[in-house]
């Protein structure tokens, strides 16, 4: 008898996947004040005229959750991470002209 | 069990004080850390380089570990003596570190099971951690939509609170016209939770395979297309292979190297987006290889006189 897979259709996480504040603070297990931060600091920022109508976008979800891996292993400071998330953008573009050379 | 040197991982000397252990430790851990290295196993190596700092920044378990001696290389089969940690006074207290989770079994047999102990008497309930990981998959399978079986290592939290790494399979749809850097979110497919709390969420990256024919920017799909110079100068109807299969593509007469054509729809498309394949033109100019095809270049240089370095003005 063949095994029955049941494939699990997940959620992509694309160019038009927008979250509220509240979205945000479940998917990455944070308080809205963290999120205060981290957009004071540059390193994430809101879509929308006001704080209740804010979204965000799939990116700032991915450079929140690097930002909590990054301050908690390495103990990287909020401006230290936002330092680091747009080093990391770049380092990303080069290695991938790099590979295509 | 394999005995591990947590002094060759950290790359420090067994003499080493231990400030030069925390140095070590700061910079092989910011080297391997998984979202900054690119290494295929960073991820192994940033947990081991964590397991060894846990271990070497403590005093009483560096102690406990030095006690069997430099003689021991890594890897090597290890199983430790009974009795061996009698006066120190770290067991059963279990370690102060974070993620326990991912430690070997060299460490959970030396130093026990640490944290998860020390969370079911105080946390009751807790959501399961996220998982991160990246899966590489052919541009074929981001064109078309497709099904993939992925096996993650996974830690697992036993009923007596032991903490041991298993093998996690999971079947996952790939949506058609996913792109590279794009990540699935797979709800309650990450860490099981604590006491009856929810399981954390599964987030799959996607990492496209070197492909020999075709590259992908963003949603756009590249191939270079070797022609002929006298397709490129008269024109010409050519095959030419796309992820879905091969089309024909015009080429205009007076065609120069380099020139980009576009093929509308024949990137990676998704429901509400679309990608194209841009095709490059290579021109590729054939061996004279008797005295009858040098004279027709010889006849081409006589009847068509053209200075391609007009430009560098000379």
């Amino acid at each position: 008898m063949t095994e029955q897979r049941i494939y699990i259709q997940g959620v992509v996480l694309n160019e038009e996947t927008r979250c509220t504040l509240a979205d945000l603070c479940r998917l990455c297990g944070v308080t809205a004040e963290m999120i205060h931060e981290m957009i004071e600091e540059g390193i994430i920022t809101p879509e929308g005229p006001s704080v209740r109508e804010w979204c965000f976008t799939s990116i700032a979800i991915k450079r929140v959750q690097t930002t909590l891996r990054l301050q908690q292993d390495l103990r990287v400071n909020l401006p230290g991470c936002a330092l680091a998330l747009d080093l990391l953008d770049e380092l990303e573009e080069l290695r991938y002209l790099s590979r295509r050379r | 069990m394999e005995y591990k040197d947590y002094y060759k991982i950290l790359g420090v000397a067994r003499d080493a004080t231990q400030d030069q252990i925390k140095q070590a430790y700061r910079k092989v851990a910011r080297k391997f850390h998984p979202d900054i290295s690119k290494e295929a196993n960073a991820e192994a190596k940033f947990k081991d380089v964590g397991e060894a700092y846990e271990v070497l920044k403590d005093p009483e378990k560096r102690a406990a570990y030095d006690k069997f001696g430099a003689n021991w290389r890594e890897g090597q089969h290890f199983e430790p003596p009974p009795n061996w940690d009698a006066g120190f006074e770290f067991r059963g207290a279990g370690y102060t570190g974070g993620d326990s989770g991912g430690f070997s079994d060299f460490f959970e047999s030396l130093f026990g099971h640490g944290q998860s102990g020390r969370q079911r008497s105080h946390v009751f309930r807790m959501k399961g951690e996220d998982q991160h990981a990246k899966i590489v998959i052919p541009l074929t399978d981001a064109f078309g939509g497709a099904r993939q079986t992925i096996t993650l290592t996974r830690p697992m939290v036993d009923a007596n609170g032991h903490v041991t790494t298993n093998p996690h399979t999971l079947h996952v749809v790939i949506p058609k016209g996913i792109i590279e850097g794009q990540r699935i979110r797979l709800e309650g497919q990450g860490v099981p939770g604590y006491g009856g709390s929810p399981a954390g969420d599964l987030y799959l990256e996607i990492v496209f395979q070197e492909d020999r024919l075709f590259h992908a920017e963003k949603r756009d799909i590249h191939l270079t297309l070797p022609i002929t110079p006298w397709e490129a100068a008269l024109g010409a109807t050519l095959t030419v292979p796309t992820l879905g299969g091969n089309v024909q593509l015009k080429i205009p007469p007076g065609s120069q190297g380099g020139k980009k054509l576009r093929l509308k729809g024949k990137g990676l498309c998704s429901a509400s987006h679309h990608g194209d394949q841009i095709v490059t033109l290579q021109i590729v100019v054939p061996d004279a290889k008797t005295e009858e095809q040098r004279n027709l270049y010889r006849a081409m240089a006589e009847k068509m006189p053209f200075n391609p370095r007009s430009g560098l003005g000379i």
